[in-house]
This record gives structure tokens, sequence and C-alpha cells, in this order.
């Protein structure tokens, strides 16, 4: 899309594109590119001595039964935040939509969790799990049911589910709560003088409406999972126990800084970049074309 | 105020075998302090010449002068220009006082003389307790005004209007219409004025550019152009309801249009040309009669109370003579 | 909505307070365990109503005084670090990104449509994709713990400028041609006109940018290894030592609240703004 008025200036536009051009040079292109070289690399653990092995690494990447269950794990981990942010948000968004008094409060509270860091939400959730001495922990043994997710990965897995999706709460019910209120109302009137009842209304008429928002939502919310989750990893479960919540971005920090495998890390960088370059791509491609009314 | 030089103007989008041409060679010599109308249909080129003079597009091909100076390559603000734009352009955030003041302030004239010509063009516009306010507070007629009083206070040596009544409502039209002439009676700036309403172009114009296609069909008085329009084109554009335009009529040589105007058709009892009424349209002032002469359409302008013909019977009708016009059937030129 | 049940609206605001209740209940009870003492909360279960002990904790996690097994660095040194990193990066990358938006909408010059590409690029590389060459150059650019080196490799990347070009083209062609013939030139037209009209914009992103910027995790843990350089967000986790009796908990929690405290407040005091630039300008 091109403005139909333009300034014309041989070096001004250069001017004002020089800091970001600069910055992502140096700290975008310049990395990236080594990370790809150095996947291709074999480094000793004092890096002074490398050679060339080609695709070595990245075979050894998906032969070692150790990436690809990360790999199961996140892609798990982020199919449960995706569904159950969602699922319970949309729940939220409906309902709030039908008020009117007291709406603002709601809102308000419910947006808190966006301004929480993911380290303090896995702090916190931690604290009302952990066994010995949380809140929650307690209430599940009173029930019988014995809560340990320093010993359980299933148990684990849910901690860091329960803790990353509380925090995706606010954003998901945002823009679904816009998302329902942008659905003219002349439509879902014109629905009810037909007979459907809100139950009906709302699967025939707002949830199809919804949809371009909700897979919007979908792929922010992989992406979310992916990425961003880092840090309620390393608060509450830092991969464990074992290795069994160590999510991809988890295992790329902690070979490349704890285990010291420079060329497996960038390996496993590079595998990344591919994944989030194909979900941009998909969020663009079919997301932007069809939120385009 | 100064004259204004159309020399052999050409518009051309693109470079090379691709380029397409838009506006095909205008030439125009505006006198100083005339108020011409630039009107045509939509895409006919008018806006691009405007906006040409404006600075805000290139000109391709040919000279453009403004008083004395050959102004091609200059910026708008060289120009010593303003312009009205159609959809008003005031900046939302400033004050209608800031928004008249900006230009005057980019050009660094002192604040008390930019607070004397702000107020002055407030009170010929009847804006002065307006000022204080922001755009979105006002009508649409007033944002017009606050546009206008933006143009005036740059003393300028020549006014662009870009359809300016479009987006107001009829009453408004008419109103602001008045406005302009009246500005224009008190100021007496060179104006160029873009419209593709023709009757608001038969109002407005001291003289006017017809414009089809990109091309230049004709440039003068209202009178020239209804009178004598230089061109089919010009002769159905300009009155309403359009002239005949009959290849077909008695008397019709081939090769060329015969033209005359519904009003200059009086109905007989007997001499004169053979039309099948199809309609008849009761306006009120006047009645319009639709009909067939020899397979073509013509419409016949009668008096309010005159007798309305039943669809089906024939009527008969005379041109006068010294109405008639004649054209090239190929060319569409008059000869 | 249409029905006008009075059941209908009694269930949803049923719902509602349901899901603040969650929302809400790990903060309350993080609030109720900063006010108690740590022994206190050992003892399972732990009260659930506020204790006595508020000012002693809030002064022992601000100043650093617990006996904790983890970190016991003061609180008030790494809310200042957050503080000025998040800033650092808001303001930076708004400018950045203002800067750009209008090179890239308002300009005709050569290799335009590759900048474009490139900026565009740039919102595939998160950070977490690549740390370990980045690292790899902070380090030998010596920008190991300091300001320069939490802040500037975050503040380039492309979600500013995208926001702020959407928003840019929807401004009128006629405002821009209205300046020009006003005699403004580009940069007059920038801050005179595009920039007041952008302010929703740049609200919206102020606040994403600043929760972006303080709730930074794995970069700093990089990049910094000295206890002053901490942002409050790493340092909450440091307090944890494993072993969850070593713990002063109540400090933690207090330090919890501590770290959601400047965030809070700035999208409370935004929402309004916020909300709208959000939605509209994702969308």
């Amino acid at each position: 899309m091109e403005k139909r008025v333009l300034f014309r200036s041989a070096w001004l536009p250069w001017v004002l594109l020089a800091p970001q051009l600069a910055i992502i040079s140096i700290f975008f292109f310049w990395p990236a590119g080594q990370a790809l070289v150095q996947s291709f690399q074999m480094q000793d653990s004092f890096g002074f001595s490398k050679e060339w092995v080609g695709f070595d690494n990245f075979r050894d990447l998906f032969q070692d039964p150790g990436y690809l269950a990360s790999f199961k794990t996140t892609a798990f981990f982020s199919i449960l935040v995706a569904v159950s942010g969602i699922t319970l948000s949309l729940i939220l968004a409906i309902f709030a939509d039908r008020i009117i008094k007291g709406a603002m409060v709601y809102k308000t509270a419910l947006l808190l969790p966006y301004a929480v860091a993911p380290a303090v939400a896995g702090v916190l959730w931690m604290f009302m799990f952990s066994p010995s001495l949380g809140v929650v922990a307690y209430m599940l043994r009173q029930a019988g049911f014995d809560w340990n997710h320093m010993l359980n990965s299933d148990h684990a897995m849910a901690l860091i589910v329960i803790a990353a999706v509380w925090k995706q709460i606010s954003y998901n019910f945002l823009f679904f709560l816009a998302g329902l209120q942008s659905i003219p109302k002349s439509l879902i009137e014109a629905a009810a003088i037909d007979g459907a009842g809100p139950w009906r209304r709302f699967w025939s008429i707002q949830f199809p409406l919804l949809s371009p928002t909700t897979f919007f939502l979908l792929v922010i919310n992989v992406v979310y999972a992916f990425f961003d989750t880092f840090a309620i990893v390393d608060a509450t479960t830092q991969g464990g126990p074992g290795r069994d919540t160590a999510i991809l971005v988890y295992k790329v920090y902690h070979d490349g800084f704890k285990a010291m495998d420079m060329g497996g890390s960038a390996a496993q960088s590079v595998v990344l970049m591919v994944i989030v370059v194909v979900l941009t791509v998909i969020q663009f491609r079919y997301v932007e074309k069809k939120v385009q009314y | 105020m100064a004259s204004l030089s159309f020399r052999n103007i050409i518009k051309r989008y693109g470079h090379g075998p691709k380029a397409n041409q838009v506006i095909h060679g205008v030439n125009a010599e505006v006198k100083d302090g005339e108020f011409i109308v630039i009107v045509g249909p939509s895409g006919c080129g008018k806006s691009t010449l405007l906006r040409m003079v404006a600075g805000l597009e290139e000109i391709s091909g040919g000279e453009l002068r403004i008083g004395d100076r050959v102004v091609n390559n200059l910026e708008p603000a060289q120009r010593d220009i303003a312009m009205v734009f159609q959809n008003y352009a005031l900046y939302p955030h400033m004050t209608n006082f800031e928004n008249m003041a900006y230009g005057l302030k980019i050009a660094k004239v002192p604040k008390d003389e930019i607070q004397r010509r702000v107020d002055k063009a407030a009170k010929i516009l009847e804006l002065s307790h307006l000022l204080e306010r922001k755009p979105r507070e006002l009508s649409g007629g007033q944002r017009q005004r606050v546009a206008m009083g933006r143009a005036i206070v740059r003393q300028p040596q020549v006014f662009l209007f870009d359809e300016p009544l479009s987006n107001l409502d009829a009453k408004l039209r008419a109103q602001t219409r008045l406005e302009i002439q009246k500005l224009h009676r008190e100021l007496g700036i060179t104006s160029l004025f873009v419209t593709h309403d023709q009757v608001e172009a038969m109002t407005l114009a001291q003289r006017m550019i017809v414009m089809n296609a990109g091309n230049m069909e004709q440039f003068g008085t209202p009178e020239e152009v209804y009178h004598t329009p230089a061109s089919t084109f010009v002769a159905s554009f300009i009155g309403s309801p359009p002239m005949n335009l009959l290849k077909n009529a008695p008397g019709v040589q081939a090769g060329t249009i015969l033209g005359i105007r519904p009003e200059h058709l009086d109905v007989t009892t007997g001499d004169g040309w053979a039309v099948t009424v199809e309609t008849v349209e009761l306006l009120g002032a006047e009645r319009l009669i639709y009909g067939r002469i020899h397979g073509e359409q013509i419409i016949v302008r009668v008096e309010e109370g005159a007798h309305a013909p039943a669809p089906d019977t024939v009527i008969h009708v005379q041109p006068r003579g010294d109405r008639l016009h004649s054209f090239n059937a190929e060319t569409g030129k008059r000869m | 909505m249409v029905e006008r049940s009075p059941y209908l609206t009694a269930f949803s605001h049923l719902i509602m307070v349901l899901g603040v209740i969650i929302v809400g209940f790990p903060l309350y009870l993080a609030f109720v365990a900063s006010t108690h003492t740590a022994q206190d909360i050992v003892q399972v279960p732990m009260p659930m109503v506020p204790g006595s002990n508020f000012w002693q904790t809030y002064h022992d996690a601000l100043f650093g005084g617990g006996t904790g097994a983890g970190s016991t660095a003061p609180v008030a040194r790494m809310m200042w670090v957050s503080f000025v990193t998040a800033i650092v990066i808001t303001v930076g990358k708004i400018a950045i990104s203002l800067l750009s938006a209008f090179a890239i909408v308002y300009f005709r010059f050569p290799f335009k449509g590759i900048c474009f590409w490139l900026i565009f690029i740039t919102l595939m590389l998160p950070v977490e994709v690549r740390i370990g060459p980045t690292y790899q150059v902070v380090s030998d650019l010596g920008m190991l713990n300091s300001y320069a080196g939490l802040t500037v490799p975050l503040i380039a990347s492309a979600t500013a400028t995208f926001l702020f070009r959407q928003f840019f083209l929807t401004v009128p062609d006629e405002l821009v041609e209205a300046a020009r013939v006003d005699g403004a030139g580009p940069m007059r037209f920038f801050k005179d006109i595009l920039v007041p009209l952008s302010r929703t914009s740049i609200a919206a992103l102020f606040v994403i940018q600043f929760i972006y910027g303080w709730n930074q995790y794995l970069w700093p843990l990089l990049v910094t290894t000295s206890e002053d350089m901490y942002p409050v967000v790493i340092g909450i986790k440091r307090m944890l030592a494993g072993g969850d009796a070593g713990n002063e908990w109540n400090i933690v929690m207090a330090t919890a609240l501590l770290a959601m405290l400047p965030p809070a407040v700035v999208v409370v005091l935004m929402q309004r703004w916020f909300v709208k630039g959000l939605v509209d300008t994702e969308k």
C-alpha cells in the first residue's frame, strides 16, 4: 500500500532509518548469521578449535531422543496452553459482553495478569503448589490427591501450563471481548426474532464470526507458549523433573550456557528460527488477510 | 494577485512505452483576478490539472507560469498559492485559530501580524466565535469556512479550490457558493475552482475550462459555452436538460450532427418535425416531453401550463432557426 | 443483550466473579504471605488473612536484610534497574520506530522495499532464537553488566515500526498536502502533525513496551552476572534456593508484589488508551 503523496529527498529517509537499520544489523542479522554458521560447526568446550561438520549437528539433533522429547513436550505444552487459554478467556468474554453494570471493574481486574512478569507468575503459582507448604497443594492432599511437581512430570507440566494460561487470560480476553462487541447487534436481534435462544445464537452466529479472532489468538498463543514462557519454566521447574518440562527454548539455553554445547545449541536455534518463520508467515498470510473487513 | 499561464501542459504517469498520458496539452491564459472554473465529468483530469498548479503533482510537459515566474519545479510553498480541499484537510488536533495560522507560523510571520490576519479572515467568514474550538466540533459548512480562512490569511497570488462544495448538502452548497462569490468580489484574487457540477460552473465562473478525458474542450465565458459550444461534448455537458444531438432529423446533412436545445424547440400545430411522444415529465415550472424522431431520442421543453400530450401520440416541433448548431459527426467539433 | 432475563444476568455476574477470583487469588495470597513472618508461612496451611509483619517484610525485601537461603540482594536496587531498563527500551523503541515508519510510509527512495523486508524479518527473530551469538556480540562490545547491554539489543524489533506504519497509512493524504501547501517540510510535518495524531498508538505502545522491558528475563539472565545489575524478575528467581523450607517466602512474595506494582500502575493508568490502541492496531 502506498500513499499518494510522498516526500522527495535523497538523504533524509536514510537518516531516519539509520538507527533501526544499524541496530538490527549488529544485534539481529549478524548474530543470526553466526548462529547459522555455528550450527554447521563443532567446537570444543573452550572454543579454541572449530571444525566444519556440515549437517552433523542437525542429524545428531534429530536422532537425539532428548531433543525429540523436548519437541514433543513443547508441542504438547503449547497446545494445552493455547486451547485452555482460549477456552477460558472466551467463556469470560461471553459473559462479560452481557454485562453493563460493573463491566469496568471486571475488566480492570482481569487485566492485571498482563502486568505480571512471567517469572513472577511462575513464582506465585509455585508458591501455591509447593508440595511442602503450598496452599493449593495442601487442599489437593486433603482431597486425597498427592501433589508433587518436583517428582511427578505430569504435575510439573500441569504447573507450567496453569501459570502460562493464567498469564495469557488478559490478552485473550481483551481480544475476544473486542471481537464480540464488533458483531453488529442487528444480527443477534434478527436471530432472536427467528426464535434462537442464547446458546444457539452463540454457536450459529457469534462463534463463527469470531473465527478470525480465534485463529489469530491461536497463532499468538502458540508463539507465546514457544518463546515467552522461558521465565515460567526457569522459575518453577528448571526443565525438570529430569528434562521432562524442558521446552525447546529452555533446552537451547541449557545446552548453550550450562552444557556448553555451542554447535548443538546453535543448531537448535536455527530450528527455532525456522519454526518462528513458519508461524509468522501463517499469521501474516492467513490472519491479516482474513481480518480485513 | 497574478495571471496564470498554461502552455501545452501535459501529464504522464510512468515512463517509456507503457506510459499513460492523462492530460493532453492544455493551453490557457488566465488574467489577473479572474475566477476560472475547471469543469468536467469524473476522471477527466480536472483535479490533476489543479494539483499540478498547486505543485502536488509533477508537470510532465509544457510550462506553467504564475505571474512572470515559471513554476514547474517549485515546491507548493514557493509558488505563493493557497488551496481549499474537498475534505477540508484541517489539522484535527489544532484549534481553528492554529489551523489558520499554521502556514503563517512556518513562514515566520510575526505573531501580531498573524493575529491580525486571522481575526480579519474570521470576521469576513463569520468564524470569530469559533476560533478556539477544534475542527471536530464544527459542522461541515463551518469547517469549509475555516479551510477557506486558512487560504485567505496566506494572501496568496492564486486561490485553488478542489471540489470544496461536494461534501456539503444541497442547501449548504448554495449558501457557500454565494459566500465564495462574495469573497471573490471583496478580495479579487485569481482563483481556480474545480467541480463536476455544471450548475456550479455556470454560476461561479467568469470563464470556464471544460475538460473531457484529458482534453480541454473549450475555454470561454458561461455565455460562450452555452450559446456556442465547441464540441458535442460541451454541448451535452452544459445545460440541463442536455442539448439534443440528432443525426437523422430532416435537413441534417450526412456527416454532421445537428444540435438544438430542448428550450429552443416550439410545439406547432402541423409544421416542423414529427415526434412520437414516449413520456412527459411534469416539473412544476416547466414540462419535458421525451419523444423519438427517426429512431433518435429528442427532448422538448414546454411551459408549465402547456398541453401534455399522451404517450404514443405524434406532435410537431419547429426548431428556432437561429439556435441551430452543427457539429462534425466524426470529430464532434463545431463546424 | 437481547433477553432481559435476570437469571442470565445474575449467572453472568457469577461467572465474572469466579473469573476474578481465579485470576486474583494468587495475588491475594501473595499479599497475605508478605504480611507474615517466614515461620508463619511454613506451617501448613498458611493463614488466609493478612498478618502484622507488613513493614518488616517489605523493609527486608527492599533493603536486603533477610536470612533466606537464596539471594538476599536489596530489591530496591533491582527495581531501579528494571525501571531504567524498561523506560529506556520503551522510549528508545518508540522514537526509533516513529522515525523508521515515517521514512517507509512517506518517502520514495531506492531500496525502500528491501529496507522494509529487512525490518519485517526481525519480527521473526525474537531474542530467544539467537541467544548464543547475540550474547557473543554484546560480550565482544564490552556491554555485559551494563544498561546498554540490557537495552540496546532489544530496542529495534519491528513490532512498533509496524504498528506505526499501519497507523500512518490511515492518516488522510490531504493533511500532508495541506501541510505542504502551508510550507511544511517533511520533518516539520512529522513534528507538528503526524506525531500529535499518533498519540493513541504511542500510548498503547508505551504500555506494551514498558511491560515487555520490565518482564525481560532470558536476556538479562545471560547478560548480567553482578548482583547490582539484576532486574527484579531475575532477583526474585534467585531468591529461591530450591528446597522450600530454606526460602523466606514472605520476602519472596513481597518482592513479587513489588515487582508487579509499576507495570500494574502503568496498565491501569493507561487502560483506556491501551485497550483501544492494542486491539485497533493489532487488527
